[in-house]
């Protein structure tokens, strides 16, 4: 059973049991950011150059490739669990729902431009 | 939603004397949503701009490299480096530890002072490396 009153419960009006949930992954995709998010700042600024041939050749090799789509998975995956709770303590109402759905096609949206460009270089870019 | 107004109302922010707590609490906030929606039109621009060939790259690349492109990119480590900081922060919280006030304070300045150092940092070395 809930930690909500007995009252409460009976009303429907307990816990809904997603919180913790929503809360440890919070944590999980956080300590998952640090490491991709380090590697990608620490892996652009030890590129020699710059230009479109070497970060294609670069981003082509599995070990670049991998690492970048785990990246957008969990990195999207943090912020719209984040964003989620910003749009609950702000918004209200009709207007929520609206926000709650705007998250949603952000998140996907740009989620699926982004996979599908990684996956495009590295399955059509040079060879590693 | 209704509120019975002839119901007082709990204290809320208004009572309360700024802290650095609360300051690193509402940057940290503000970071995130940046990294949000700044920072993953960035981030995703480039993917995307990357996969469609070297004129949309160096078109980009032109962009990014220009004054406004710079400002966002040392915003977004900003954002980064302080969103990072506070959460590390939280870590130790959520651990239930770092609450006495002096260390809470301690540890709230440190970590709205240390990403402005890790930015510097990371802004010398890329032009170092330029040089």
């Amino acid at each position: 059973m809930g930690s909500g009153t007995g009252l409460g419960r009976v009303r429907g009006l307990g816990s809904a049991k997603s919180g913790s949930h929503h809360w440890w992954q919070q944590r999980v995709t956080a300590v998952g950011n640090i490491l991709l998010v380090l590697w990608f700042i620490i892996s652009m600024v030890r590129l020699p150059v710059a230009d479109h041939a070497a970060m294609v050749a670069w981003l082509a090799s599995p070990w670049a490739a991998v690492p970048m789509a785990l990246l957008i998975i969990n990195v999207f995956w943090h912020f719209r669990l984040g964003l989620q709770v910003v749009i609950e303590d702000y918004v209200h109402g009709g207007m929520r729902i609206f926000t709650l759905g705007l998250l949603h096609v952000w998140t996907f949206g740009m989620g699926a431009y982004a996979l599908f460009s990684i996956f495009k270089i590295a399955f059509t870019g040079a060879p590693a | 939603m209704a509120r019975n107004t002839a119901r007082p109302l709990s204290p809320h922010l208004t009572i309360w004397k700024w802290g650095p707590h609360m300051t690193v609490s509402i940057l940290n906030r503000m970071m995130g949503v940046g990294l949000a929606t700044v920072g993953v039109l960035a981030l995703t621009l480039w993917l995307v701009a990357l996969a469609s060939g070297p004129e949309a790259y160096k078109d980009f690349m032109d962009l990014a490299t220009g004054w406004f492109g710079y400002v966002v990119a040392v915003g977004l480590s900003f954002a980064f480096f302080l969103h990072l900081c506070a959460g590390l922060r939280h870590f130790v919280m959520d651990a239930g530890a770092g609450f006495e006030l002096v260390t809470n304070r301690m540890w709230a300045w440190g970590s709205i002072i240390a990403p402005v150092l890790l930015t510097a940092g990371l802004w010398l070395f890329i032009f170092w490396g330029m040089i």
